[in-house]
Parts: structure tokens; C-alpha cells; sequence
């Protein structure tokens, strides 16, 4: 049988990196086939080259047996290449059906369009209405309208970058579904992820890059997701220490925090309450902007809320701003590392500065310790084996794995007594991924309480003591980790807990 | 071959540096080249606004008097557009600080001395502050571009002084012109024997140091500096964005002011029509030109002065319009603003 889709000694260089080192692979008709690797492992690089969005500078691409060059993303799509991407190419004010249409190579009538997506959403399940608009659709719904997009063209490659980072356990079983069906009728799939139970459970084939190398080929449903990844790391996985861990007093609690919502498309916070003693890792699950942001800037100050809403060791912090929550002893990682975490146009140890200057004394007579900020950055850099050139290098020219750790250990290094951390691995390798994981379980172990929120359920299930699921700005009641089954869990995520009205629901995406 | 901008690992420092001399060095060849062209000796009249205020030793405290202004407004400046706090205004603080000032010394009659002139001074500033405050609270209240306001201001504050000089403050021995009262001796800033170099230039010759170190030793030249480069990021380490707009307008409307009150009490001992030349705009590009360094700043200051009073010179030496000068330092500021992007790209070639 001749492969759909072959790839022979593809090699890609930018400067100072080989991203693609002569990989070959084959993808056979109607197989789902992973591409798994860590980030930077080459992965997007390699689909960049199929989809036409890059020109490989050596190799070649065979598609059903011939030796072609695609040119860009349209010559792609003509040969019967689809592809959605992790980040939706979407205009939240337009209807699905305009989206849609706009996207599309071909000009065809408004009204022949919709009966084909309609044709094509009945034929697969993908339930949508064509006349919503988008802004009014959750994460989800937004993707189902990108895969509707690639199918209308008939595709017999479709490339699905990172499809389940933002997709509820339930959405992840309906998207299968799809994909499935897709591949029983002869349709190849090129899967990337780098959640390995995904891959045990869809695909048929697995190829695994590292360094931009590819390492193996596999077959997933033989291996287990241990061994992957460690051909995916090329080393072994530690696993986390937590023995030795008692739970004390209670160090963070809150109490009925409410946030009003910033600007039309952020979530307000309604009603929040839990408790974090000390030792204790609380977890909050969720699907992306479900309130996550507005809850880590209320826990860290950044927007102060009602005075007894948040409580650290008993004093009443709710009214305190960032600078004088971190007096009590609250540290705080938000999501977005350049420009929030970090100034990335400042040195490593002028970002040691921004949040360190008052806990670790660099600041005399409002002079800044400028020796002290370096050392102190040395220090961060050592212990969490950040790549960078030392203190004096620009947080921008960091990868953003790298810059992740710098953050990561600036707060831990300062031993905060409640540390709130949002998407504390994203982006980082799994080797690095795993000090940071041990480094929160030894800060709780010392007696911190830690909060940490995050879109990745295994994550949170390997790492947390306590889990909620945030969704619409409302938080699900806590449950220990121990007896939480993921069924519930996904139903917390999707929405359905109580009363709430379906005028919530859509505010929440 | 096709050349492409290519992304610096890091901001290029040597770029930092170049790119401003460079500004200067290509206005001056578009102007030989511009002024030939327009059958004007354009060596002449370059050498004349670049060169001959620097080789003529008698030009020097003439340089020197019309760069102290420029230098004290472009660091107040140059803090502010740190914060992205775009004060335009300068000219305007600058009018209303001179007023301050001679208000004061207009209370005190033909008393003056030590104390008398401090006050005056100390007018100038809280006056220019003052006149900052107004576009200040607006942006922080009102979310009103400061931009708009510190300049509309500006036409507020030559009304003012249209009034107050061609009314209550006008000299009843000025036979009718609308200016003030030459200031008694006693109230003018002491100056070297038989020159016009006032001690404002001593002050001009300081503030670069005071300044260096707020920016960059200080917590508070911190602040302004993350504020202006990440507004979430100052947020997150605790620094309040309102409170550095506040705090840059007023120090830029203060350092207007006392350029203002030493411009009265050392240079001009009299408050006219004509008192406003500009200072105000022409700090900008000193600010720009410095590349937001105090010590930059003073260099700049001293260029943009040379181009001035070269200006006055080739008047009458070429015989072209002194709003040549004008010509040159906006094509410097342009020239500047677009090699900008050098410090964060280099050119290479295309592959």
C-alpha cells in the first residue's frame, strides 16, 4: 500500500538551530497518527513544512506516492491537506456560518455553503448552529467550527495540532468520536500532543521527536504512557516525593469573593469560598477563561477586593494591593510571563526587582541593591538550572520554558506562606516540568499553602492534595484529590452544577 | 540582493549610541545636498548652524544660555515619556512657571536678594507643576489623552500671558508695550562679569546627575521604568500606573516651570510677547535625541542650542530665514525616531 503522506530526510535550520534533523515518517490512509515530542522537540516546524507555511531546506515530501512541494497553506488545502490549529482563526463578533465562509479558498453562495456545513455537521456529530455568534460559543463549539472548516474541503490528511489543551474530559471523548469516524472512512490524521493517554487511546501510530530528531516509532496501545514518555525525554521520569507532608492550620481562606468582570469577554468572580491549610496543595481545574485570570489577580492583589474576603494566617488581606499582600506573605505566578510575570525588556535581575525588592531587602533609602538583585537572580538561575547567560540577560531572550522556571523560582526562593501559581508547567519540558512540581511539594512541606490553578487535569490530579473546578467565575465545592473520579470532574468543567442560567454559560467563554 | 530586519537577541547598545550622532551627521548632508539644490551655498549654511556657534569661542555662552532651558525641560521630559506619559505641554509650563516667578517678584517691588529669588524660582516650579496637574488628573481621571490637553493648555497659558503682560503686570514706563517691568537687579540670578552665562547653566549642568540617578538607582526611576514598558507586569510587582503619571507630569511640569523662572531671572529680566520661543517644543527632541538619558539629554541640549543660535548666524551670513534651524531639527527628529528600530533589528540579507 503506497502511504497518503511520507516524509524522507526533512531538515529545517534557523539560526543557531536545527529544528527538523533529517526526520522521515510515514502516515498510511485512514491511520491516526501521533507526532509526540516536548515543546520545542520540532513538532510545529514539521507540520509548518506539510501544511506550506515553511519550505523544508532539505528532504522530500511524498504525498500518495509522488515527490511534491507545497508551496503555501493553499496548495496545501488543494491537495486534500486540512489542518486546525491550536489558536482559533476566528472573528468573535461574526456568526459561525461568516466565519466560515471567509475562510474559505473557493467563492460559493451563502445559502449552498450553509447546506454543505449543515450536510457535513449531521454527518459527524459536530452539532452546531450555523447563524450563533461566535462570541457567544465556548471553547469547544469554537473548534468544532475549524474542524467543520477543514472537512468542507474534503480532506484526506487532516493535521490536528494540540486539539484537547482547551476541551473539557467530554468535549476530548466527542472530538474522538469524530476523529474516529473520520479515519474509518479512509481519512489519515496527524495528531500532536504530547498527553500521552490521548495517544494510548486515538492513535494507531506514534512518532516521537526530540532535540528535532526523530527517536522512535511506536505503537501506543502496547506501550505505556511511562515508557513514551521517557522516549519522549530521553531519561527517566522521577516521580514527585510527597511522603513527610502533614496538613496544618489554615493559612489562606476565602470567603465570598466576588469580582466584577473586566471589559465585555472577561468573567466576573461570584460567590468564591475555600480554604488552604498549611501543607496543602489546592487545585483549581477548568476550561480556559473561565475565570482563572480574574482569580489569580484577586488572590494576588493585583485587583483588590472586599476586605474580608481573602484571609492570610488571620489577617484580613482583601483591600491590600499586590505590594502589601506580598508583605503577608503572598506570592503570586500569573499565566502570562512576558509582560505580567516579567518585563522582558529588563535583565533577569532587574526582574528579581519586581517582586523581591521588599521580602529579600534590595531596596535602602529608595536606592535599589543592584548587587543584591544579582545575586539573588545567580542564586534563582542555579537552583532551577535555568538556561540563560546569567543575571544581566534580557527575560526576553529566554525561551519561555526557561523564563517559566526564572518565575517559578523567583517566588519559591522567597518562601512565601501562600504561593498562587497559574499554568505553573506551561510550556515547560517534562523534565523541568517535574522540578517545579517537586519544588511546590517541598515548599508545601515546609508549611506554605499553595494554590494552583491550571488547565491540565493530570497536573492538577498528580500534584494537589484538594481540587475545584472553576467555571463561569463560580468555584464547584472542594473535594479531596484522593476520591475525585474525573467523570464529575468534566461535568464541573462543562458547566453543569446547580443553578445556573444558560445566560451564565455563555457569558463564561 | 534583499535585505530583511531581522529580531536583536538583546537592544543593541552600540545602535543606542550611533544612531543619534548618525541623525545629526545625515541632516547635515540633506542640507548641503537640499540647499545646493535650491541654489544656496549649502556648505555654507550647514557649516554655519552646525559648526561655526562651536568653533567661535563668542558663540559658546550664547550655546550655552539657550541649552540650560533646553536640558532642564528635556529631562523632566524624558522621565515622563519613560512612563509613556506624553507631555506635550512643556512650552505651556514653562510660560506659566516664568509667570509664577515674576509674580512674586512683582509682590516683593524692588525688594530682592538671596531669598526673594529663591521664592521666585520655587514659584516657577510649583507653578509649572500646577499647570501639569491639569492634563494629569484628566488622564488618570477622565482617561483624556495628555497629549490633547498638556498642548491646548499651551494656548491657555499665552492667553494668560497676553493678558497679564498687556494688562495688570504691564511697565507703566514701557511706553505702552505689553511687556513687564524690567526686573530690579536685585531679583536677577548672578552671572559672570561681563558675559550673559547665569547661574541657571550651573543648574542645567547638575540636574543631568540628579536625574541619572532617579532613573537608574532609585525604586522610584524603576517605577516609571516598568510602568512604561509593562503596565501589567508594574501591577503585578506592586507599583501603581496612576500614581507614576502623577508623579512624571508633575516633575516634567516642575522642571518646565524652573526653566522658565531661570529664563526670567537670569536671561531675559523681563516677561514679553516674545518671551515664549519654543523651549518647550524643541525639549522634545532634545528629550528623543538624548535617547531618554540625562546624560544624553545634556548633549542633545547642546546640540539642538547650536543649531539655534547657528540659525541667528546664517540669517545674515547666507541670508536664508532662521526658521531654517527649525527645518533641521525636525528632520533630526525624524531621523532619529526612524533609525530607531536598528536598536532592536539589524539589517541582513535576505537568504
Amino acid at each position: 500500500m503506497t502511504a497518503r503522506l511520507e516524509l524522507k530526510g526533512i531538515t529545517k535550520r534557523f539560526p543557531g538551530v536545527l529544528a527538523n534533523d533529517h526526520v522521515g515518517f510515514a502516515v498510511q490512509p485512514g491511520e491516526i497518527h501521533a507526532l509526540l515530542g516536548e515543546n520545542g522537540a520540532g513538532k510545529s516546524t514539521l507540520v509548518k513544512m506539510i501544511y506550506g507555511i515553511m519550505q523544508p531546506d532539505e528532504g522530500e515530501i511524498l504525498w500518495n506516492g509522488a515527490r511534491i512541494t507545497v508551496a503555501n497553506p493553499k496548495a496545501a488545502r488543494k491537495l486534500g491537506i486540512g489542518m486546525v490549529f491550536q489558536h482559533f482563526s476566528l472573528f468573535e463578533a461574526l456568526t459561525v456560518l461568516e466565519n466560515i465562509a471567509l475562510g474559505m479558498d473557493a467563492n460559493i453562495p451563502a445559502r449552498e455553503l450553509e447546506a454543505k456545513i449543515r450536510a457535513v455537521m449531521t454527518q459527524y456529530g459536530l452539532l452546531l448552529d450555523p447563524s450563533r455568534v461566535v462570541s457567544t460559543l465556548s471553547v469547544g463549539e469554537r473548534q468544532r467550527i475549524e474542524i467543520v472548516r477543514a472537512l468542507l474541503l474534503n480532506p484526506s490528511l487532516l493535521i490536528m495540532d494540540e486539539p484537547t489543551s482547551v476541551l473539557t474530559p467530554q468535549e476530548v471523548d466527542q472530538l474522538f468520536v469524530v476523529l474516529r469516524k473520520l479515519a474509518s472512512e479512509g481519512c489519515s490524521i496527524l495528531y500532536i500532543s504530547h498527553k500521552l493517554h490521548e495517544i494510548k487511546a486515538l492513535c494507531d501510530t506514534a512518532t516521537i521527536l526530540r532535540g528535532g530528531k526523530l527517536v522512535d516509532t511506536c505503537e501506543p496501545k502496547v506501550e505505556t504512557s511511562r515508557s513514551m514518555a521517557e522516549k519522549m525525554i530521553g531519561g527517566s521520569l522521577k516521580d514527585i516525593k510527597r511522603e513527610g507532608r502533614g496538613l496544618g492550620g489554615e493559612k489562606l481562606v476565602v470567603k465570598g469573593l466576588n469580582l466584577p468582570a473586566d471589559g465585555p469577554f472577561g468573567t466576573a468572580l461570584k460567590d468564591i469560598s475555600f480554604t488552604v491549610r498549611a501543607g496543602e496543595i489546592f487545585g483549581v481545574a477548568g476550561v480556559a477563561g473561565n475565570g482563572q485570570n480574574a482569580l489569580l489577580l484577586a488572590l494576588s492583589g493585583e485587583e483588590p477586593t472586599a476586605r474580608h474576603a481573602v484571609t492570610v494566617n488571620g489577617t484580613e488581606v482583601g483591600h491590600m494591593r499586590a505590594r502589601d499582600r506580598r508583605g503577608q506573605g503572598v506570592s503570586s505566578v500569573p499565566e502570562e510571563r512576558n509582560g505580567h510575570a516579567a518585563v522582558p525588556v529588563f535583565t533577569l535581575a532587574d526582574n528579581a526587582i519586581l517582586t523581591a525588592r521588599d521580602r529579600l531587602g534590595m531596596v535602602n533609602r529608595g536606592l535599589l541593591d543592584a548587587k543584591a538583585a544579582r545575586t539573588y537572580a545567580g542564586e534563582v538561575i542555579e537552583a532551577f538550572s535555568v538556561k540563560a547567560t546569567g543575571p544581566g540577560a534580557m527575560a526576553e531572550s529566554l525561551s519561555g520554558g526557561n523564563l517559566q522556571k526564572y518565575i517559578m523560582g523567583r517566588e519559591i526562593l522567597q518562601k512565601p506562606q501562600v504561593l498562587v501559581v497559574s499554568q505553573p508547567t506551561w510550556g515547560v519540558d517534562a523534565g523541568a516540568a517535574a522540578a517545579i512540581h517537586q519544588a511546590l511539594v517541598d515548599l508545601a512541606a515546609e508549611g506554605s499553602a499553595i494554590v494552583v490553578i491550571s488547565q491540565d487535569l493530570d497536573e492538577l490530579l498528580s500534584l494537589c492534595d484538594t481540587l475545584a473546578v472553576i467555571n463561569g467565575g463560580r468555584l464547584s465545592t472542594p473535594m479531596a484529590v484522593s476520591d475525585a473520579k474525573i467523570d464529575e470532574i468534566g461535568l464541573l468543567m462543562g458547566g453543569i452544577h446547580g443553578e445556573q442560567t444558560p445566560g451564565e454559560v455563555a457569558h463564561a467563554v | 540582493m534583499r535585505y530583511k530586519l531581522e529580531k536583536r537577541r538583546e537592544p543593541s547598545t552600540t545602535m543606542l549610541v550611533v544612531t543619534p550622532v548618525a541623525s545629526v551627521i545625515v541632516t547635515m548632508l540633506i542640507g548641503i545636498l537640499a540647499f545646493d539644490a535650491l541654489g544656496v551655498d549649502g556648505w555654507a549654511a550647514v557649516r554655519d548652524i552646525f559648526l561655526t556657534p562651536l568653533l567661535a569661542s563668542h558663540k559658546w555662552q550664547d550655546v550655552a544660555v539657550k541649552a540650560a532651558p533646553l536640558v532642564i525641560i528635556a529631562l523632566g521630559l524624558s522621565l515622563g515619556n519613560r512612563a509613556q506619559v506624553w507631555n506635550i505641554g512643556a512650552e505651556g509650563q514653562y510660560i506659566i512657571g516664568a509667570l509664577c516667578a515674576a509674580g512674586v517678584g512683582l509682590a516683593f517691588g524692588q525688594a530682592g536678594g538671596f531669598f526673594v529669588i529663591l521664592l521666585m524660582i520655587a514659584a516657577g516650579v510649583i507653578g509649572g507643576a500646577l499647570w501639569a496637574l491639569i492634563p494629569a488628573v484628566l488622564r488618570t481621571r477622565f482617561s483624556v489623552n495628555e497629549v490633547l490637553s498638556s498642548l491646548m493648555l499651551t494656548y491657555v497659558s499665552l492667553q494668560v500671558l497676553g493678558y497679564l503682560v498687556g494688562g495688570p503686570w504691564k511697565d507703566p514706563n514701557g511706553r505702552n508695550f505689553p511687556a513687564t517691568a524690567p526686573l530690579p537687579e536685585s531679583q536677577m540670578l548672578p552671572s559672570l562679569e561681563g558675559s550673559t552665562m547665569h547661574l541657571g547653566i550651573i543648574v542645567a549642568l547638575i540636574l543631568p546627575f540628579a536625574f541619572w540617578l532617579l532613573m537608574s538607582r532609585s525604586t522610584f526611576g524603576y517605577q516609571v521604568r516598568v510602568v512604561g514598558s509593562s503596565p501589567n507586569a508594574a501591577r503585578h510587582g506592586g507599583f501603581d500606573a496612576k500614581q507614576t503619571i502623577w508623579a512624571t507630569m508633575l516633575i516634567g511640569g516642575a522642571m518646565a516651570g524652573l526653566a522658565g523662572s531661570l529664563e526670567l531671572t537670569g536671561a531675559l529680566h523681563k516677561i514679553d510677547l516674545g518671551f515664549p520661543s519654543g523651549y518647550g517644543f524643541t525639549a522634545i527632541i532634545v528629550a528623543f535625541l538624548g535617547r531618554l538619558n540625562p546624560f544624553g539629554c545634556l548633549l542633545a541640549g547642546i546640540v539642538l542650542a547650536v543649531t539655534s543660535v547657528g540659525g541667528q548666524l546664517a540669517k545674515t551670513t547666507v541670508h536664508i530665514p532662521d526658521s531654517t534651524a527649525g527645518i533641521f531639527q525636525a528632520m533630526m527628529l525624524f531621523l532619529i525616531l526612524a533609525s530607531d528600530i536598528l536598536i532592536r533589528y539589524r539589517i541582513a540579507k535576505r537568504a
